[in-house]
């Protein structure tokens, strides 16, 4: 490989403009939505005290996150549930 | 009766003071009577972009407090003659005034000038507040950077709140080359992400910096190609339409290499 193919595999190279779109899309979800990462890790605490008093939920690997979805700012929670034991009794 | 023009930005440095001075320049040269206030009281900035810095007596602040009258304070451009400055005060701060003052200011104003220009300072407190109490449009101006168009954001979001029924884009210092490279957003990404209407885009010139070490708005040089996307900016605003300018730069010394090498 001749130098000009190390420049031209640089200049080649994706440039930070994508990342800088896709950093700004994510705050102005937030920042239109007016929620801050402080407001949904409260909010995530609260659904999972509402949700385990029905289901055995797996407390630590509980998702609250904001997204965007064509411009619409949705919530969406991922709430895995723990294996649920079949009954004993007869 | 003239309409008033808020040029405002949220995030500081990114050309509110340069739009304001070189839009109002413009507007003068296409025979418009045209007033610039600067409402950045304690951090006056817009007389000395103009060259107008030695002419001061009064200020905004004496205006509406009464200390003076209205045609005292205003100070006639050196070249142009139907620009007009207002300065801010440089001694006090931004609750120096009230709403309701700059307001009743911004009537008396349009009643003798087709434009009344509002240089907006930095930030969203009291300060803003009195730039736009009586605007009828707004003017944006954001770089194509992150924090600058996310704080472009949040203003879009208070004009709208403080129903300003028109509010348009400036991008500034725009760098065709690092566009081209990739490494900055271009300006469709920017009005995609912003949901706004366009009024004008200026590129980077070191050319600004010559013009405010002179004092002379860079709309006064031909050659200044920021001078010229400010000139098709306010035309712009009077209603004319006018293409964007082609930006592009010309290829750089390395791309020519690379193209001889790779073949
Ligand atoms: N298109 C441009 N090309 C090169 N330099 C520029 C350009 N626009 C503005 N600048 C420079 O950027 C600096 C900040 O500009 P300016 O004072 O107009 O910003 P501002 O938004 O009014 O700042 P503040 O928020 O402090 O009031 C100045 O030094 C100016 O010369
Ligand atoms: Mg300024």
């Amino acid at each position: 490989m001749g130098f000009f193919d190390f420049l031209k595999k640089e200049s080649n190279q994706k440039g930070s403009k994508s990342i800088a779109k896709d950093r700004l899309k994510l705050v102005l979800v937030h920042d239109r939505a007016s929620m801050s990462p402080e407001v949904l890790e409260a909010l995530r605490k609260e659904i999972i005290q509402v949700i385990s008093k029905y289901v055995d939920v797996d407390n630590n690997n509980i998702e609250v996150e904001l997204n965007d979805n064509n411009n619409q700012a949705t919530l969406v929670a991922n709430i895995p549930i723990n294996e649920i034991k079949r009954k004993r009794n007869v | 009766m003239g309409e008033v023009i808020v040029i405002t930005s949220g995030k500081g440095g990114v050309g509110k003071t340069t739009t304001t001075a070189n839009i109002g320049t413009a507007l003068a040269k296409i025979d418009k009577k045209v007033v610039l206030v600067d409402t950045d009281i304690g951090l006056r900035n817009l007389d000395v972009v103009l060259g107008l810095e030695n002419r001061i007596v009064y200020d905004i602040v004496d205006v509406v407090k009464g200390h003076c009258r209205l045609n005292q304070a205003l100070i006639k451009d050196k070249r142009l003659e139907g620009l007009f400055l207002l300065p801010a005060a440089q001694t006090k701060d931004k609750n120096a005034v009230t709403e309701e003052e700059i307001k009743k200011l911004t009537e008396d104003l349009k009643e003798k000038f087709d434009y009344v220009i509002m240089d907006c300072p930095a930030g969203i407190e009291q300060g803003f507040k009195n730039a736009i109490i009586g605007a009828d449009r707004a003017i944006v101006v954001a770089t194509p950077e992150v924090s600058s168009v996310r704080d472009a954001d949040r203003i879009i979001g208070l004009l709208e709140a403080n129903e300003i029924p028109d509010t348009r884009l400036v991008i500034n210092r725009l760098r065709p080359q690092m566009v081209k490279q990739g490494d900055m957003m271009d300006i469709e990404d920017i009005i995609d992400i912003l949901s706004i209407k366009l009024i004008g885009v200026i590129p980077e010139d070191e050319f600004i910096i010559v013009s405010t070490n002179r004092g002379e708005p860079a709309v006064n040089n031909e050659d200044s190609m920021a001078g010229k996307a400010y000139m098709n900016t306010a035309k712009r605003i009077v209603g004319e339409e006018v293409p964007f300018l082609n930006l592009e730069v010309q290829e750089g010394l390395l791309d020519r290499f690379l193209k001889i090498f790779s073949k």
